[in-house]
């Protein structure tokens, strides 16, 4: 249960960036951080205890294996974390090479 | 990129570069290809291809690794890649329905089983890989001054 | 676990340095380390899959950060009101998290899931699939829909920052320039 607290705080903390922050690049970190918290919550509801990861060896003995369900959906999210990602900074270069500056106050003209 | 950006970095990243590339591209072909023994797949072996192309780029500059790999291969391999995986989809109309398991299952633990899971793998590395080389290229080639359009 | 736990602490406390820190370099560094411990964090829950994708993704997504943050400083100015939305911002993050604690006493305690699909895809993956890599056989034959739409995803992705990078503009009258 603590874990799942501390993983909803690293949540909380990629919240407060997106929210406060004025620069752009700020944002797009605090972004990142709340998708991981969230990719680790997946896995840890998963979880079981004394568990193995759910490979098949020659030897294989117990068939204890974690669950296999949400390994499978995290990995898609994170490879479409990685492209909106990149589309957000290729969206914020483009902002920089238009206005000069990264900071989000002061780009409020709709120009072009 | 300034133009001594262009021309790479200096001797030594360029031959520990010339050492490496072809072992990280080798190792990204093999987790993408036993993604179906052991822990990798076609993902991760993707990523792991973009990346030793995109270490190619950074150590030599844009020129050399544009020319290893040009502009319209990557296009292809990525249209090639998604097409692939459709028509692996399709196939399973032949057995009865959208993306059935035709092809025969084998033993376990050999490289040759699992019907059309490592098929799919090639195709998705194939996609992964092309699409997200394909990102870093446009990114890199952005100028990065600021222009004015008036 | 203690492992688990020093781990989720140092990420946060990583985090909280990434968000704080006034040098963007330094900040792009900082999630770096973050999404390090994450991979570590994988690995002990047993998902080696995960963490073999998260790590070579990471590394990604800090080569393309670095590229926009190269040359570029922060301007460090702060408006008025600062206190008011800085209160405002606390209050409702506090509040969010209190409702989340009360519905986290519905989940199952850590280390027992419910597992009702799960066990199914555990005990006829080998039997029906051939693959011995039951992750695998999930994202690839079970539900091999999702893999589609995640390709079709990382495609509009694709397009999108080819369209957003492009620069199309006039010269003079009737030219038109394009550069890729």
């Amino acid at each position: 249960m603590i874990l799942y607290i501390l993983c909803l705080v690293l949540f909380c903390v990629g919240l407060y960036c997106i929210l406060r922050k004025r620069n752009i690049i700020k944002i797009i970190v605090g972004i990142i951080i709340a998708e991981y918290a969230v990719n680790l919550f997946f896995v840890l509801v998963g979880y079981r205890m004394e568990g193995r990861s759910p490979i098949y060896a020659s030897d294989a003995d117990i068939l204890n294996m974690v669950d296999a369900l949400p390994q499978a959906v995290v990995l898609t999210s994170i490879v479409i974390g990685l492209a909106t990602t990149a589309l957000l900074v290729a969206l914020a270069m483009r902002i920089y090479g238009k206005y000069g500056t990264f900071d989000i106050t002061k780009i409020r003209e709709l120009r072009g | 990129m300034s133009k001594e950006r262009e021309q790479g970095m200096s001797v030594i990243v360029k031959t520990i570069t010339r050492l490496t590339v072809g072992l990280i591209l080798l190792y990204g072909i093999y987790i993408v290809l036993h993604g179906h023994v052991s822990p990798g797949g076609g993902f991760a072996g993707g990523v792991i291809i973009a990346l030793s192309f995109v270490h190619l780029m950074l150590a030599y500059g844009k020129d050399v690794a544009l020319r290893k790999l040009p502009k319209s291969a990557i296009s292809f391999f990525e249209g090639m890649g998604a097409l692939l995986f459709l028509g692996l989809a399709l196939l399973g109309f032949t057995g009865g329905y959208f993306f059935l398991n035709v092809l025969g299952k084998g033993e376990p633990f050999r490289l040759f089983s699992a019907g059309i899971i490592p098929l799919a793998n090639i195709a998705i590395s194939l996609k992964v890989g092309a699409g997200l080389f394909a990102i870093f290229v446009a990114l890199v080639l952005l100028k990065p001054d600021a222009e004015e359009k008036r | 676990m203690l492992e688990l736990y020093i781990l989720l602490v140092f990420m946060i406390v990583g985090a909280i340095i990434a968000i704080e820190v006034k040098d963007l370099l330094s900040s792009v560094v900082a999630v770096g380390a973050v999404g390090l411990a994450l991979s570590m964090a994988f690995l002990i829950l047993k998902a080696p899959d995960v963490a073999i994708t998260q790590l070579v993704v990471e590394l990604l997504a800090l080569i393309i950060l670095i590229r926009a943050t190269l040359k570029r400083d922060l301007p460090f100015s702060t408006s008025g009101r600062w206190f008011f939305n800085t209160f405002v911002t606390v209050a409702f993050i506090a509040v969010f998290l209190m409702a989340a604690v009360r519905c986290f006493g519905d989940l199952p305690a850590f280390g027992h899931p419910i597992m009702r699909v799960g066990s199914t895809y555990l005990q006829e993956g080998l039997r029906r699939t051939g693959a011995t890599n039951i992750v695998a056989a999930v994202i690839l034959d079970f539900r091999a829909f999702d893999t589609l739409g995640e390709a079709t995803v990382l495609f509009t992705a694709v397009i999108g920052v080819l369209a957003v990078v492009r620069r199309t503009g006039r010269k003079s009258e009737g030219q038109v320039i394009e550069e890729d």
